[in-house]
């Protein structure tokens, strides 16, 4: 087991999105959270990640800790659209903490940068300017930051919102190829069929209540409702 | 030209010269993080709360004014960093109210309490700068060169964190850096260069220095890495021009530079038309 929550309530200062939330997510697990927007799974990801405090109830990680081990995909924001920075420059802020203490990225920074640009193909793109690449092709420098962090474990808040159908079936194909090499995945997503075809276990947030169930489980429960 | 070169050779116009081009790389390199991070309604909301400081320094005859110009504009800085952060028309709002009340009260206590015979003339040189570089004392260029190595120094050792905490804060926050450090020294830092840049551009031009070379270069460059060395460039270059001119045409020292810098703005802005 690498992630477990317990009774874990999320939520802001002004009070809790969700609460209630339990779920125990294995090594090489592929998560999708799904449900409608508003109920928590942003919140329930920004506190995984550590950028918000959980305000009740349990969250632990095993055999990792939070910043060694979490990469994080936030959603885009306002200020990366126009913003003047090159691929390469972008990948390396992934390693920003681990530096060694150092102020300055070392040799061993800049070849795992280069590697995880390798492994999402889009080392040809190192030195392009990222405010003019396609929706997709940003999306992949993204991830590709995310892999610097990342020992373990991926959090991916709606990694494919925006992008046209063939640039999200390509940036499916990415995620399970790093989940098959043995990636923890958690992924916020608005796509149910993708869910039914890549996920292993589904955390449904409905109204104020989620339930972690199984791909199997969540299909036939379906079935039922249809 | 010769007038420029006779003018030179006095070690006081060097200095100042020299102080002034580090006040503008200062501010440049700033510049880029604050109008990245669309911070730079803060640069222009605490140049007004500089200049409030200043005059109460002024009222309370103290000499050195920058005990308490400086701490003053270092808080609101940071009431800004907070207020901002939950922006909206609330935020602004506040923010608008906060600098527009900073000048109201700075220019009636320099009404009520005057300290000099000329008051106009006091105000006038606090918010659009020295009209002659040859003002400057030369305590304020001692304090400009060693707060700008200061501020690029910091500047150089933090740069890839900065970098991080700008392109995107909960990334940055994610991987373990201390994000709310970060933005509280990038508001001290702001609230030092504004200060700094008052001496040379006065309270109400300082912004100019901040955002005309970042918005510059960013019409050229793409890589971060090369917006933040131009836009030193920009700066420098504008500054070393602007004060010269100023010098030799006999004109305000700050307007002079900012209208240097607005022509640099508009041929950035024609390269770039025409490159794409």
């Amino acid at each position: 087991m690498q992630i477990q929550c317990k009774n874990l309530t999320v939520g802001y200062e002004d009070g809790p999105v969700a609460e209630k939330i339990n779920f125990e997510i294995e090594e090489g697990d592929y998560v999708y959270v799904v449900g409608d927007n508003g109920s928590g799974k942003t919140t329930l990801l920004k506190t995984l990640a550590g950028l918000i405090k959980p305000l009740d109830g349990l969250l632990t990680y095993e055999n990792t800790t939070k910043e060694a081990g979490v990469g994080y995909l936030p959603q885009h924001t306002q200020i990366q659209k126009d913003f003047p920075a090159s691929v390469a420059e972008i990948v390396l802020s992934g390693r920003v903490r681990k530096t060694g203490g150092g102020p300055f990225y070392n040799a061993e920074d800049k070849k795992t940068a280069q590697e995880k640009m390798k492994k999402l193909g889009i080392e040809n793109l190192a030195s392009k300017a990222y405010r003019n690449l396609s929706g997709g092709q940003q999306q992949r420098v993204l991830l590709a930051r995310a892999l610097c962090a990342a020992e373990s474990i991926l959090l991916l808040d709606e990694p494919v919102s925006g992008l046209d159908p063939a640039a999200a079936s390509e940036m499916y194909d990415c995620i399970r190829q790093l989940n098959d090499d043995g990636m923890t995945v958690i992924m916020i997503s608005h796509d149910v069929d993708s869910a039914l075809e890549y996920a292993d276990k589904i955390l449904e947030f409905r109204g104020n209540r989620t339930r972690f169930v199984s791909k199997e489980l969540y299909r036939s429960a379906r079935g039922n409702m249809k | 030209m010769n007038e420029l070169v006779q003018y030179l050779s006095y070690p006081f116009v060097r200095y100042a010269l020299a102080a002034g081009v580090l006040t503008a790389l200062c501010s440049s390199l700033l510049g880029v993080t604050l109008v990245l991070k669309r911070y730079s309604f803060i640069g222009d909301g605490l140049s007004h709360v500089a200049f409030g400081a200043m005059a109460i320094a002024a009222v309370l005859s103290i000499s050195e004014e920058m005990i308490v110009v400086l701490p003053l504009t270092m808080i609101c800085a940071v009431l800004m960093l907070k207020k901002g952060r939950n922006a909206g028309v609330k935020g602004d709002a506040a923010l608008a109210m906060l600098s527009v009340g900073a000048m109201a009260i700075g220019y009636l206590l320099l009404n009520i309490f005057p300290t000099s015979a000329n008051i106009s003339g006091d105000v006038c040189s606090t918010l659009f700068g020295s009209t002659s570089i040859l003002t400057l004392s030369s305590a304020d260029v001692v304090t400009c060169v060693i707060m700008s190595v200061l501020v690029t120094g910091i500047f150089i050792i933090m740069y890839n964190r900065i970098f991080a905490v700008t392109f995107d804060e909960d990334f940055a926050k994610a991987s373990g850096v201390n994000t709310e450090f970060y933005n509280l020294l990038i508001a001290v830092i702001t609230a030092v260069v504004i200060v700094l840049a008052m001496n040379l551009v006065g309270a109400l031009l300082t912004s100019a220095l901040i955002v005309f070379p970042a918005l510059s270069s960013m019409r050229l460059f793409d890589s971060f890495r090369k917006v933040i060395i131009s836009s030193a460039v920009i700066a420098m270059t504008a500054a070393f021009v602007g004060i010269s001119m100023s010098i030799v045409i006999s004109t305000p020292v700050g307007a002079t530079v900012v209208v240097v810098n607005i022509f640099i703005f508009a041929a950035c802005s024609a390269i770039r038309s025409v490159k794409k």
